[in-house]
């Protein structure tokens, strides 16, 4: 594969594929910052994969009390999924069972589109007779009595059929240590672009897949071309420098989100340099025969 | 383009039924087609062009020059535009308004936005009896849209209310919110005697108790209620002062426990 060196990191002349996803968008207040971001987290919690979680799904950035609907502190969550009704059913029972459960929590839609999916329409019922709708101009909330008070929760919230899912940066370096700080970094860059999310554990995954398998049912499984302990096999996609791969997944409610967000995690990593950080950055493909959206490293460079 | 203007002659000499003066009505209408429009509620007829001079103008913006408590159903049925006053106007003003806006620099009668179901009815002065209610032979008020009274407003405010928002800087009478079906009632003012008689769901918030609570309705105690900060966020276009009292703490109570006992009175914390 060709590569071009920047800032001592070589680069190589690829792109990652991504896929067209369904997503929503909703905003989680609570008492303090504190508390919405509990609520976020548990929510998205177990959300790394469509995989295996039914969803991807992760936190967009903390808000302001001025920017919340209520005046609280709160937290924005991105999710995604294959099919609409398949983010209706995870949107439901993870609000039902994280957001609703978590003291003072109040849930509101994120994003603003024509079509809808029920947020608290669905949620309602918890309260058994005594939940109470209210409008104000165009929009509706219901309010379910709870222990603590009320859980406010908007009627509905936005779906965008135009999101995107599975942006990625592989990151490989000399050392685990210097690869994660990389990769570390990259995220921590990725956090402040708006409209995506890095839905695996901290922002990093370090089980890359590739599909299928020589297994029956099994639909992925090990990415073995990128497996530090298998270099020197036939299929190796590693040099013999690398001992450790890491790997961002990145999801964004539009393709220029993902764009944004894959250029400022690249350009994190290599602003660090190979002796601090990583000695190499890839991206995943399928040949660019299955995914709509190609993000080519070249294109992100500085 | 400067507004149609309506400019009263002088005082009218019977009641005038003024629903057919909106934009809905005056859109793409000459000079002369509107002045031959019939107001009369009498059997002497009277024209458009008998009690006003009209001035041709954007028929959107509708203004009336001088007000008449004998200007009945004004703004009656409208769903776009604009029509102010700038005086009195008599009953149902704005009644099954739909959308649009209907500004009324003066008092008004009863049954103001009377069924009213979008749009928004702002009335600088007084409002009488049955603000937003049904007529004999309706079941169901006001559906939709807000109600801003600067003044007091009569008995029975928002009877048999549905949906929608009322806002009453000033007084309500007694029975305010009666036979409340949903929606949201909120009186800056004192409220009169037995607020929410015989509601069965939507929220009175009466900022200044009222002269008697009935004892059909229980206390749920004092909250801070998040669902009062949304609402406040709403009526902060419509009055900051009312916005600003709704983030407080409130005490609630449940009722009218003589029906089903799903609505509710938003109450000082400390009961007066």
């Amino acid at each position: 594969m060709s590569q071009l060196i920047v800032n001592g990191i070589r680069v190589d002349d690829t792109f990652a594929e991504a896929f067209g996803m369904r997503a929503t968008a909703i905003v989680i207040t609570a008492h303090n910052a504190a508390w919405a971001r509990q609520a976020a987290v548990t929510m998205t919690g177990f959300a790394t994969s469509v995989i295996g979680c039914g969803c991807e799904a992760g936190i967009d950035r903390m808000l302001n009390p001025d920017e919340t609907p209520d005046g609280r502190p709160g937290a924005r969550v991105l999710l995604f999924a294959v099919s609409t009704s398949e983010l209706q059913k995870q949107l439901q029972k993870r609000v039902g069972q994280c957001v609703l459960t978590s003291p003072g929590s109040a849930c509101y839609g994120g994003l603003e589109a024509e079509e809808r999916l029920k947020l608290g329409n669905a949620l309602r019922f918890f309260g058994d007779g005594w939940q109470v709708s209210k409008r104000f101009g165009d929009k509706r909330y219901w309010r379910v009595p709870v222990m603590d008070g009320e859980f406010v929760c908007a009627a509905t919230t936005g779906l965008s059929r135009t999101a995107v899912g599975g942006g990625n940066i592989i990151v490989m370096g000399a050392t685990a240590q210097t690869t994660l700080a990389a990769t570390e970094l990259a995220v921590e860059a990725i956090g402040t672009v708006p409209n995506v999310i890095t839905p695996f554990p901290g922002g990093i995954a370090r089980s890359g897949s590739k599909v299928g398998s020589r297994y029956k049912g099994v639909t992925a499984s090990t990415n073995d071309a990128y497996c530090t302990t298998l270099k020197g096999s036939g299929n190796s996609a590693l040099d013999a420098d690398i001992t450790s791969v890491l790997e961002i997944v990145i999801d964004g409610l539009t393709s220029d989100a993902v764009a944004a967000a894959m250029r400022a995690g690249v350009r994190a990593i290599l602003t660090l340099g190979p002796e601090r950080g990583a000695l190499r950055i890839g991206a995943g493909n399928y040949g660019g025969k299955l995914g709509p959206h190609h993000y080519h490293l070249k294109d992100l460079l500085p | 383009m400067s507004a149609l203007v309506f400019s009263l002659r002088d005082a009218p000499a019977q009641r005038l039924d003024l629903a057919p003066l909106t934009p809905d009505r005056l859109v793409g209408l000459s000079e002369s087609k509107i002045a031959a429009i019939e107001l009369q509620t009498t059997r002497e007829r009277l024209r458009a062009g008998d009690v006003f001079k009209i001035r041709i103008g954007d028929a959107t913006q509708i203004r009336f020059d001088g007000g008449s408590e004998r200007f009945d159903r004004i703004g009656a049925g409208m769903s776009q535009g604009e029509i102010s006053i700038d005086g009195d106007v008599g009953t149902q003003a704005g009644r099954l308004m739909q959308g649009g806006r209907l500004a009324i620099v003066g008092n008004a009668g009863p049954w103001a936005a009377s069924s009213m179901k979008g749009g928004t009815l702002v009335i600088s002065g007084h409002t009488g009896e049955r603000l937003a209610g049904p007529v004999a032979g309706e079941t169901v008020g006001m559906r939709g849209g807000v109600v801003m009274v600067r003044g007091d407003a009569g008995v029975r405010a928002g009877d048999r209310m549905r949906r929608g928002m009322i806002i009453v800087e000033g007084k309500a009478g007694s029975y305010a919110g009666s036979r409340m079906i949903a929606g949201t009632l909120i009186v800056r003012g004192r409220t009169g005697r037995l607020p929410g008689y015989l509601m069965s769901r939507g929220t009175i918030v009466t900022l200044d108790g009222s002269d008697a609570l009935s004892p059909t309705f229980v206390d749920s105690g004092v909250h801070e209620f998040v669902a009062n900060a949304l609402m406040a966020s709403y009526v902060q276009a419509y009055s900051p002062e009312v916005a600003a009292m709704l983030r407080q703490p409130w005490r609630r109570f449940l009722g009218d426990m003589a029906v089903i006992g799903k609505g509710e009175i938003f109450y000082p914390p400390v009961t007066n």
